[in-house]
């Protein structure tokens, strides 16, 4: 049975690293005795799969993992499970009952919710206002700027990439493009801002948390979770 | 959620931020303020390479089980970070608690490498506790170091309040009480040491004083303050109790350390007595922990870790009693449950062959063979009772059974070394290749055999029957490296062979602190001052500064490392009383020079004297 996981990374453990949380989820399958099921193969590695990795430094309520369990207890009785065995910064909050055909996080994921603040004692005195200004900055019919990838550098619109942006005492909420097709990273939104007011921007003067992610589905998007059933 | 001690800016700044936020999964977290008596324990090295050990681990539990007591860790915060720390003067803490090591009643310093010196002075530094015992006031903890370097303390002995010669599980739980007590009692700092130097096992540094001959070596030691021992007696645990502590629900680290695995320790100690070897000399008699318990701890920390993989420790896991049961139980507990077993330090034979067979997701990596000396000359002076018979007949088993690469492990410098005896470790490399041409059939090969023997350069440690020996300059060494090359280059085998020798330049300092006595302190604390750390890390490690620092401060490494000493001189580690005999020692010393084998403990014990220590070998055949 495949079982889509809505986790959280909290507090310190925004100073793990991808690779360790997925370490991390494999030694807590084990400890809960769950069914996980193991690839074929020489090496057998367990049957589980992350949407998208956060980077360093950001937190998260609304991470997502697949796993494949051969017997699965009660949705409730599987949450209760995990958490009882891991720390509570990593802690599940629901889970849903994913088809036999469903395709993975990794390939669904189409947006991403985030909010930015910045961190005690950095940033602008008024953040508040600082946000506003800076809302206002993209209510310009485009934003073009250079990206450098490995192999060449290309121009793109972040309004395009772009899907809702506000600010409410002084927190920025964003809802932007994400995955293989389209990806932007919340930090591009802030230091193009940054560079347009020539001033330069720190990356660990904010700090980010990611709040949902969702996929493309029929009607739109659709939170992961969504994409199974609540019920099991 | 606690504060933590460093800034966002700076854990995103530096690599690997996981290292210094505790939080790990098992870790106790005990509330710092709850508890009259806390510990901080340190391991002088990064985090990575830390929580691998095992030692730490039991000391981290047994402080932890007490109700009146909290075990918190510090580790050597990482070069980028030492750097921001001094620069922004921020004080060394505790992981867990996240609290500055100077609010701690004690600080606990483990010594598990001798490159690890300069690494203490950072940690009491960083701390801001001054490094010498004498400079420390009432608002300093007290320093106790410990770990198999404590066994000849000298070297760093300022450095210390309190030096423990011994195994935790003896003696630690009693230190609290008196402590307790004397605090309770109101005693000054000197006061309270005083008690702890009547302790068995402690030695309190400051009590004690040396003084030298004319030609450098030590006239006489001996207690300054009255009441304190003469003799510091090693302790050692009774390793039949099957409530000592011991790491059952290990702290399983976020980021993957040196060893991301369960350890479990069958027995301490070792019956063979090779003549180099000082974990064979300071931890006799080798003593069995119980199957039950084995099994019981075994299921509880995979259980509670999640680990994939354990790991079976000891100096010669062939030599448990109950070694046939034991992978009986734990290999199909381990393979039903997806569980990795390592049992490095195997005799090979067809028994042990016969287990690895067994283990399910072996790789047939490679085996790995310790002959240390390539000519059975060697081999008795040193007393390794393997045999090239022994060699020769595990190897071909192995390769019947499909395995092809061959691992082996020598050492260059031993005492009364020749030419020839270096020459012939190539020769038995190559024997062990052409075994497996006669051994295998053409069709039945999976490519060539691969050789790979491997040589460290041999340091001479205290306790041992080497105790007395010249060590080999680094040009020797070198030379010796570069003829045992050539030879390999002659052989018929020579491209299935290849060699690899480790650096030497740490040796001539690792040789120098292993058999320093009270005047080389000097030169570490010089060292550290022009900013040597990490000296185990060899690409951190600055040759350079140490050589100005040892020759600032008058240390010759002639005396210290080039010289063989007399049997009769008084050694720096002399007034450490070990349980093996130091007239046992110097009859080693005489068989090595007439190659002469002593026969293992289990062969026929020699009276090493290690047998007032209960629950070993040394009483197998009387039960
Ligand atoms: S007393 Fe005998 S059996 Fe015991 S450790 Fe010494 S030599 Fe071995």
């Amino acid at each position: 049975m495949k079982i889509r996981c809505k986790f959280q990374k909290t507090d310190h453990l925004k100073f793990i690293g991808h690779l360790d949380v997925m370490r991390t989820f494999q030694k807590i399958m084990r400890r809960a005795d769950l069914d996980i099921q193991y690839s074929a193969g020489f090496s057998p590695h367990q049957k589980m799969t992350f949407a998208t990795p956060l980077g360093l430094g950001a937190v998260s309520t609304g991470e997502y993992m697949d796993v494949e369990l051969g017997n699965c207890p009660s949705k409730q009785e599987l949450i209760d499970r995990i958490n009882a065995v891991s720390v509570p910064e990593l802690a599940v909050l629901d889970a849903s009952l994913l088809p036999d055909d469903a395709k993975n996080a990794m390939s669904l994921i189409a947006a991403a919710d985030y909010e930015v603040r910045f961190r005690e004692g950095k940033g602008p005195e008024d953040a508040a206002r600082f946000f506003d200004d800076l809302v206002r900055f993209y209510e310009a019919p485009e934003i073009i700027v250079t990206k450098s990838t490995k192999k060449n550098q290309v121009e793109v619109d972040l309004k395009k990439q772009i899907r809702k942006l506000k600010a409410e005492n002084g927190v920025l909420f964003m809802q932007v493009d994400t995955g293989s097709a389209s990806n932007l990273k919340p930090e591009l939104v802030l230091s193009t801002y940054f560079d347009s007011i020539g001033r330069e921007f720190a990356p660990t003067d904010v700090e980010v948390k990611r709040t949902e992610l969702y996929g493309e589905g029929e009607e739109g998007l659709k939170p992961l979770l969504e994409f199974g059933n609540p019920e099991f | 959620m606690k504060k933590l001690a460093l800034s966002d800016e700076i854990l995103l700044s530096v690599e690997k931020p996981s290292r210094y936020i505790g939080q790990e999964y098992n870790s106790y977290n005990k509330e710092f303020n709850e508890y009259p008596v806390r510990v901080a324990f340190c391991f002088p090295d990064v985090y990575d390479i830390a929580t691998a050990n095992l030692g730490m681990q039991i000391i981290y539990e047994q402080f932890n089980r007490r109700p009146d007591a909290m075990c918190d860790r510090v580790y050597s915060p990482w070069i980028d970070l030492d750097r921001i720390m001094r620069e922004k003067q921020i004080p060394l803490f505790a992981v867990e608690s996240q609290r500055p090591v100077r609010d701690f009643d004690f600080l606990l310093i483990t010594l598990q490498y001798e490159m690890c010196y300069t690494n203490v002075l950072q940690v009491l530094d960083l701390s801001g506790i001054p490094l010498h015992s004498e400079e420390r006031t009432e608002e300093d903890p007290i320093v106790i170091g410990g770990g198999a370097c404590a066994y000849n303390p000298e070297p760093i002995a300022a450095f210390f309040d309190v030096l423990y010669i011994g195994e935790s599980e003896t003696r630690y739980d009693e230190m609290v009480e008196v402590y307790k007590k004397a605090k309770q009692d109101g005693l000054s700092r000197t006061e309270i040491l005083k008690q702890l130097a009547n302790l068995e096992g402690l030695y309190v540094p400051r009590f004690y004083d040396v003084t030298y001959r004319e030609d450098g070596t030590i006239a006489s030691f001996s207690g300054i303050v009255p009441d304190v021992p003469e003799k510091i007696r090693r302790q050692a645990a009774d390793m039949r109790d099957d409530t000592l502590p011991y790491p059952m629900k290990p702290i399983v680290p976020f980021t993957r350390g040196m060893m991301d695995r369960a350890t479990l320790e069958v027995m301490r100690g070792c019956i063979r007595g090779c003549r180099f070897c000082q974990a064979g000399m300071i931890y006799r008699p080798t003593r069995n922990r119980s199957l039950d318990f084995l099994k019981k701890a075994a299921v509880s920390m995979l259980e509670s870790s999640g680990y994939e993989e354990i790991n079976l420790s000891s100096l010669a896991t062939s030599d448990y009693s109950d070694f046939a049961e034991l992978t009986e139980f734990l290999i199909p507990y381990c393979n039903a449950h997806k569980i990795n077993v390592g049992i490095p330090s195997l005799r090979i034979d067809a028994f042990s062959l016969d287990v690895m067979d067994k283990i399910q997701d072996v790789k047939k990596s490679s085996l790995t063979f310790a002959p240390e000396a390539g000519s059975q000359r060697l081999r008795n002076v040193i007393n390794k009772g393997l045999t090239e018979e022994e060699i020769l007949s595990g190897a071909a088993e192995a390769f019947k059974g499909g395995w092809r690469r061959v691992k082996l492990y020598f050492m260059l410098g031993q005492p009364f070394e020749t030419d020839e005896d270096v020459k012939d470790i190539a020769v038995l490399s190559d024997k062990i290749a052409r075994v497996y041409y006669e051994t295998v059939p053409k069709e039945k090969r999976q490519g060539r055999v691969e050789i790979t023997p491997s040589t460290s350069f041999f340091v001479p440690k205290p306790f041992t029957p080497f105790q007395w020996a010249k060590m080999d300059r680094p040009e020797e060494f070198l030379r010796k490296a570069h003829l045992l090359k050539d030879t390999l280059k002659e052989q018929l085998n020579q491209k299935s062979i290849s060699y690899r020798y480790h650096d030497e330049v740490q040796t001539e300092l690792e040789g120098l602190f292993a058999r320093g006595d009270r005047r080389v302190s000097a030169a570490i604390e010089a060292a550290y001052r022009k900013g040597c750390i990490f000296d185990a890390w060899s690409e951190y490690m600055k040759p350079e500064l140490w050589k100005e620092a040892l020759a600032e401060n008058g240390i010759s490494l002639d005396f210290y490392n080039y010289r063989e000493r007399s049997v009769d001189e008084i050694l720096p580690w002399s007034f450490i009383d070990v349980g093996v005999h130091p007239s046992f020692m110097k009859q080693e010393w005489e068989n090595a020079k007439n190659g002469v084998v002593t026969p293992n403990c289990r062969e026929n014990c020699s009276k090493c004297g290690a047998a007032r220590y209960p629950g070993g070998v040394c009483y197998e055949n009387q039960m």
